[in-house]
């Protein structure tokens, strides 16, 4: 009797589950998988990163939360910590760990500081975990000879399969393009300053080697303390050597508002000149008048630029976020996850047996990305993991606000 | 020549504004041998308080930012913003120290870590995570200027000579000449003795936080017009400075904070100026460290009580 009992219920239940997998694209009948972001929500980047998770959210939400049958899960992860009040190298190591631990994570999409990417990609590499970061620009963790003489080749250990990419163009080619429009805009001695981290440094040192090219000429090189109170004698020191433009090549969290403001009291009518590190509206709070006429670049192209899909992108994004307004990487936020997504679908038509299969079905169909047409246009990954789009733009600070000035060839 | 004297200058002003802190952590330690590291976040409230009290000013009453009337305004808010501060520094000194007064000598030091914390917090809640900047209140425009032309300082250097030279005299008059001020000494020398004399060491003790309170509510309107900007972490910024100021000065000595603080600003700006900023931390820890080998109490040595 127990057992007859017991045969139909298990009878009725592989029934149901039956009945249910039989309903495909329904209900995300192959299971639930997660996709991860990694970025800093603490702190002065929050305002941007906070548009980057609504358009990752958007973009899953486009799809009704699922992507070749399975069911997708994002979870928000945070690399910052409050007394940093920016990504922290704990942290970051913390995320991919888990990430790594996690068997539903099929995918990461991270980091929006390349000095933290620099410490998820081997671990995520180890188990041939994607990450595609919509925000990593310093060139060395694609690219060879760009950085360090044993990158890129180091943040890919042990000989695991090339799984780092980025939708964002990297600062070999932006650095390069701010050396160009310095000399366009009749600077000829510039003094160059850095926040002494990865991405800071790394942009500053490219416009350093490609200023000779472009004809200006170098005055001067110095780093700055982020945490330095404020940069009086400094600015006095740049002063003497008497610049035409100033190019800092860092992020806002390192005091760049200071800086801008000291910089500014000290030679009001220097031309000033930073990278997409300082364009952001958190920025512009900080620096106050002194950000007025400030020249930033930009790997890429502004929210109000995109056409196409893009603009759709933004109209749709400001319909539902109304209160939190695209900044410089929102559409890159979406178009990361776009591509995962993509992925994702490609991956579960081969049917991958179990999480490692599938992880590396979708790292292989990351990589071999090629004229996808997203909100950024049409573009591919290539064997580096960098995107093909190239397009650079110059920004001014134009009453308090960022307004696109020009395409820098 | 120039250069160096203009070095010089930013150096006296950054080290004034150092002195002003530094002189908080060394009334405390002098009478309570109590650190107190939650000083240099009541100091960052101080900006805090500066920054609203402007925007209020600026955006509330419409009333253009570099217009004089804004600037009278600000200034008028100071003592506001003193007594601000120095209510806050009191009911910390009321309710975070004085329960731990007889109790082992490093609860308070816990004591102040956790309120620097809760005060850091508070900072983060009412400013946000990121710097913000002052409205534009301080006229910068050159006043002095060197025999080549080239300016020397100018109205905001002035203002913030003018601030903090007053306080640090009027505090050393207070503390040299008037009742209250030899009750603090007295309390500072050997505090059991004072109460056998007659003296209230508990309302002596709320005074001497009271005063450095106020400095550091004095010293955050400079920093926050001056600098143009506040921040929920000045309080570790500046604190860092200005503790080793203080320390470097001789803990427990007034003069002594105020030549620390001085000499860290110099130290600092030249360091900038000469060698490179990368240098400046090590520079100034490096000189800190040296002189504590060589002179372990700091430059000026607290006056040592005679002790039986």
């Amino acid at each position: 009797m127990n057992k007859r009992k017991i045969g139909t219920l298990a009878a009725i239940a592989m029934l149901a589950f039956a009945a249910c997998s039989g309903g495909g694209g329904g209900g995300g009948s192959k299971g639930e998988i997660e996709i991860w972001s990694s970025l800093p929500r603490q702190g002065s980047s929050k305002a941007q990163t906070d548009t980057i998770v609504n358009a990752i959210n958007m973009a899953i939400e486009e799809k009704n939360g699922q992507a070749g049958g399975y069911t997708i899960k994002y979870i928000d992860k945070d690399d910052s910590t409050a007394a940093a009040g920016k990504w922290d190298e704990a942290t970051e190591i913390k995320n991919a760990n888990d990430a790594v631990a996690t068997d539903k994570l099929i995918a990461y999409i991270g980091t929006f500081n390349s000095g933290a990417a620099k410490l998820s990609i081997p671990i995520l590499c180890g188990k041939g975990i994607a990450m595609v970061s919509p925000a990593n620009t310093y060139p060395g963790l694609t690219k060879a000879g760009k950085g360090e003489a044993d990158e890129p080749g180091k943040y890919y250990p042990n000989g695991c399969a090339h799984n780092y990419f980025r939708v964002v163009a990297a600062d070999d080619l932006q650095g390069l393009a701010g050396a160009k429009w310095a000399a366009k805009l009749g600077a000829k001695n510039v003094y160059v300053l850095d926040d002494t981290e990865l991405y800071g440094k790394g942009i500053a040192d490219v416009f350093n080697k490609e200023a000779p090219g472009a004809g200006l000429t170098i005055l001067g090189r110095d780093g700055i303390d982020g945490k330095a109170t404020d940069y009086k004698a400094l600015a006095e020191k740049i002063k003497a050597t008497n610049p035409d433009l100033v190019y800092y090549g860092g992020i806002t969290q390192n005091n760049a508002g200071q800086l801008w403001r000291d910089l500014r009291d000290a030679m009001p009518d220097v031309k000033l000149m930073g990278p997409d590190g300082i364009l952001e509206q958190e920025w512009i709070d900080a620096a106050g008048e002194a950000a007025e006429g400030t020249y930033i670049t930009f790997g890429g192209l502004p929210a109000d630029q995109l056409t196409g899909k893009g603009a759709d992108f933004v109209k749709n994004y400001n319909t539902k976020y109304p209160n939190n307004p695209p900044e410089a990487y929102t559409a890159y936020g979406y178009e990361a996850a776009g591509t995962v997504l993509a992925a994702i679908e490609k991956a579960a038509a081969t049917n991958p047996a179990d999480t490692a299969a599938l992880r590396a079905a979708v790292l292989k169909a990351i990589s071999e990305t090629k004229d996808y047409e997203g909100a950024l246009g049409k573009w591919s990954f290539n064997a580096e993991g960098d995107t093909t789009l190239t397009a650079m733009s110059g920004n001014i600070v134009k009453d308090g606000k960022f307004a696109f000035d020009s395409v820098i060839e | 020549m120039e250069e160096l004297v203009k070095a010089l200058t930013i150096g006296v002003t950054n080290g004034l504004v150092i002195a002003l802190i530094a002189i908080g952590y060394t009334l405390v330690y002098g009478i309570l041998e109590l650190i107190n590291f939650a000083h240099a976040d009541v100091f960052m409230l101080g900006t805090a308080f500066t920054y609203f009290a402007t925007e209020i000013i600026v955006r509330g009453m419409g009333i253009p930012a570099s217009s004089t009337l804004a600037l009278a305004l600000t200034l008028i808010a100071l003592p506001f913003i003193m007594l601000l501060t120095a209510s806050i520094n009191a009911s910390i000194e009321r309710f975070a120290y004085r329960p731990l007064r007889n109790a082992p000598r490093l609860a308070p030091l816990i004591s102040a870590i956790g309120m620097s914390f809760v005060l850091q917090n508070i900072g983060l809640l009412l400013l946000g995570p990121s710097q913000k900047a002052v409205e534009p209140i301080l006229p910068r425009t050159d006043v002095v200027f060197f025999p080549s032309g080239a300016a020397w300082f100018g109205v905001d250097e002035m203002i913030v000579l003018g601030v903090t030279i007053p306080l640090l005299l009027g505090l050393r008059w207070f503390v040299a000449s008037t009742r209250q001020g030899k009750a603090m000494r007295a309390t500072a020398q050997d505090r059991e003795a004072s109460g056998l004399m007659g003296i209230d060491v508990n309302r002596t003790i709320s005074l001497t936080f009271l005063i450095a309170g106020a400095l550091a509510g004095a010293a955050g309107l400079v920093v926050a017009l001056y600098y143009g900007q506040t921040f929920f972490q000045y309080g570790l910024q500046f604190g860092l400075l200005s503790f080793t100021a203080a320390v470097l000065g001789g803990i427990g000595n007034l003069t002594g904070a105020t030549l620390g603080g001085l000499f860290v600003g110099i130290v600092a700006a030249m360091s900038d100026r000469f060698i490179e900023a990368k240098w400046t931390s090590v520079i100034v820890f490096s000189l800190l460290i040296l002189v504590l080998i060589f002179r372990p109490t700091g430059l000026l040595a607290e006056q040592q009580s005679e002790r039986a």
